[in-house]
């Protein structure tokens, strides 16, 4: 497994909120570690469900020992929200904030540059390795602990896939949405890197979607450095140009980021592609029993 | 959000980028006005529409007096003009910029976009002014010039000296050209512009850098901070259906097909979208009702679907997860007793509790078609409309 594991220590940030509170709940319930929630006014109490609230990430690091953090924090105040999870120096920080503005994602993807703390998201469903750990607000139940990795840069299709996966009884390592923003922490490249590394992963799905070069990028990088096999989907070949497709980094523009171009180059790279969005748990298991 | 030509125009005379004298007509009474208020002898009558290629479809034309002023006015109101942005169907034309001419010596190019890869914004040049700036990209790269801009301390002078110096401008104009880049990299940066062009910028036969045209784009999630920009939104260029989704807090896309969809998150729409077209139907639309598909967004979500004529069956693919499915089955009845389904129906429910969920929808008295899988679905709902 990588990013989470039996070691993570979890801060909330924004954990008053309602959608904060809620999956606190919900990630308490699957045995997440939450040892922190922020809520910049409210230190000194503690939520219904018994997690102690700080003013700043700072004080959870120090004070509740967190080395990751979630942010649930809204839009206007979630990139301000990253950079002190990044200026405490956690290891890792999960934005599941959709509809950051550009402008301020520029600034934080700026500021994280040499700094030790990794980023997921933002607009992304999170990061859950099976029995282990669940980071965000993904349903648990349908993963099952295994061998297989996943990266998506979606949330609903990411759990379609992992309830193909499971159904076959192919349980996963990790689960990571890296978000369907135009600028996010990690992309496939970096998370692949961390997988090719995992002696608890085999294999990977990769879902990706139209909008950027990301796809292209990782379908070059793997053929050269990934050594594990790789089953990818790619959404949207039946989305019209210039039109954003719900997520505001899915957007073909400028003839660039077409289904067709992404699905090109990871056949090029020796994946294998599957055309069908209900086909990747065959198609992976296929794979798998080569 | 995108807006008119006119109103880019607006925020780079706010910002003081240079643009021709002109102002915006709704009809040609107005257009004739407009022509009058201006020092000049040419006239250049433009249609204003949220798509680029206008000219070759004939929706600028150059009046040589007052009379062809209100001749062209006449001709391009209420014109549809088809472009290669259009779409088939066209743009009708319900506003006209009237500007004064200038005479132009060179034609160029200037951008400023975002750079998904470096995460920065990247300022574009090229000398080919005038052409699709995406075939300039994938003929001849090497003539678009870029520079990144660093998010903490912005635009640097060097580099528009490069850019200026890249454009061939000479003497007083790469002064100027760099006093233009500050102008528009301002107008860009402090207006959450997600996408500013300038094609054509010319040199005048004065020797002057002007912005002859100008396309800004705007970023959707930093809005909530420009109530001026939101202002120029024009609901009249948007599809209507797609208007009444987002009041309902619907992300709605209308497209050509027949099979209406409704899905729960961006991507499995997307996905959804696709796999109707694998199984040989066309989508009608890309429509994702949220995490939370609630009786009133399922409800909403029908309306908009079903304002569709060419609408033959709809598909409904919801994956529950913190949503359990028993109440998304029982949402989905609801719904329908608000709204009217007037064509075959096909549900797949998959994540909590979902064999409850296709147990309800095959209990109730609505006649529904309960898929098990993605593929069953798809399956399904292709075969219905060819009955």
């Amino acid at each position: 497994m990588i990013l989470v594991n039996n070691d993570t220590k979890l801060v909330v940030q924004g954990i008053t909120g309602g959608e904060g509170s809620f999956h606190t709940a919900q990630m308490l319930e699957y045995g997440t570690k939450v040892v922190a929630g922020v809520t910049p006014g409210k230190g000194g109490q503690k939520t219904d469900t018994g997690v102690p609230i700080f003013n700043t990430v700072k004080e959870a690091k120090d004070l509740a020992e967190a080395n990751t953090s979630v942010i649930f924090v809204p839009p206007p105040f979630a990139a301000d929200a990253i950079m002190e999870a990044v200026d405490a120096e956690l290891d890792l920080v999960i934005c599941i904030t959709e509809g950051i503005p550009t402008a301020d994602m520029v600034k934080v993807h700026d500021y994280m540059a040499g700094k030790k703390t990794r980023m997921v998201g933002p607009n992304c469903p999170g990061v859950i390795s099976p029995g282990s750990g669940k980071i965000g607000i993904m349903p648990g139940f349908i993963h099952q602990q295994g061998k297989v990795g996943v990266i998506s840069r979606s949330g609903t299709l990411t759990y379609e896939a992992v309830h193909q996966l499971s159904s076959r009884g192919i349980g996963q390592s990790t689960c990571i949405g890296i978000g369907g923003d135009p600028i996010i922490g990690s992309n496939f490249i970096d998370l692949l890197t961390l997988f090719n590394e995992d002696e608890g992963t085999d294999a990977v799905v990769m879902i990706g979607e139209i909008g950027g070069t990301a796809e292209e990028e990782a379908a070059t990088w793997a053929q050269e450095n990934f050594t594990k096999p790789i089953v990818a989907f790619i959404a949207g070949t039946t989305a019209p140009p210039g039109r954003r497709m719900g997520h505001a980094g899915a957007i073909i523009s400028g003839g660039q980021g077409t289904a067709a171009d992404k699905i090109a180059a990871l056949q090029a790279a020796g994946i294998a592609v599957s055309e069908s969005p209900a086909g990747i748990g065959e198609l992976m298991e296929q794979v798998l029993a080569k | 959000m995108n807006i008119h030509e006119y109103q880019a125009k607006e925020i780079f005379r706010k910002y003081s980028v240079p643009v021709p004298n002109g102002g915006v007509a709704f009809s040609a009474e107005e257009a004739l006005n407009v022509a009058k208020s201006l020092d000049s002898n040419i006239f250049v009558v433009k249609a204003q529409i949220h798509a680029g290629g206008r000219g070759k479809a004939g929706g600028v034309k150059i009046a040589k007096n007052l009379d062809e002023v209100t001749l062209y006015a006449n001709e391009i109101l209420g014109k549809t003009l088809v472009t290669h942005q259009t779409g088939p169907a066209g743009k009708k034309v319900a506003r006209l910029l009237v500007e004064e001419g200038i005479d132009i010596q060179r034609e160029l190019y200037m951008g400023i976009v975002l750079d998904r890869q470096s995460g920065k914004f990247v300022f574009m040049v090229s000398v080919e002014g005038g052409m699709e700036i995406e075939r300039v990209a994938a003929e001849t790269p090497e003539k678009i010039i870029k520079e990144w801009i660093e998010p903490g301390i912005g635009l640097q002078a060097f580099q528009a000296r490069k850019l200026a110096y890249a454009l061939g401008l000479e003497g007083i104009q790469v002064k100027q050209g760099v006093k233009f880049m500050f102008a528009l990299w301002n107008a860009f940066n402090a207006s959450d512009a997600s996408l500013v062009e300038i094609n054509p910028l010319v040199v005048t036969g004065a020797g002057d850098v002007m912005a002859l045209d100008a396309k800004m784009n705007f970023d959707d999630n930093a809005l909530y901070r420009h109530a001026d920009i939101l202002e120029f939104r024009d609901l009249s260029e948007e599809e209507p259906s797609e208007v009444e989704a987002s009041n309902f807090n619907l992300n709605y896309i209308k497209l050509d097909g027949n099979v209406g969809c409704m899905v729960n998150g961006a991507g499995l729409a997307m996905g959804t979208m696709d796999i109707i077209k694998l199984y040989g139907g066309e989508p009608a639309n890309f429509l994702d009702v949220g995490g939370v598909a609630n009786p009133d967004t399922v409800a909403n979500g029908f309306r908009i679907i079903m304002t569709d004529e060419n609408v033959k069956a709809v598909l409904v693919n919801i994956f529950g997860g913190i949503v359990r499915c028993d109440r998304v089955a029982m949402g989905i009845i609801q719904a329908l007793d608000q709204v009217k389904v007037s064509v075959p129906l096909v549900v797949r429910l998959a994540g909590t509790n979902a064999e409850e969920g296709a147990k309800i929808l095959a209990e109730s008295d609505i006649d529904f078609i309960v898929a098990h899988s993605l593929a069953d679905a798809a399956e399904k709902v292709t075969a219905a409309i060819k009955e």
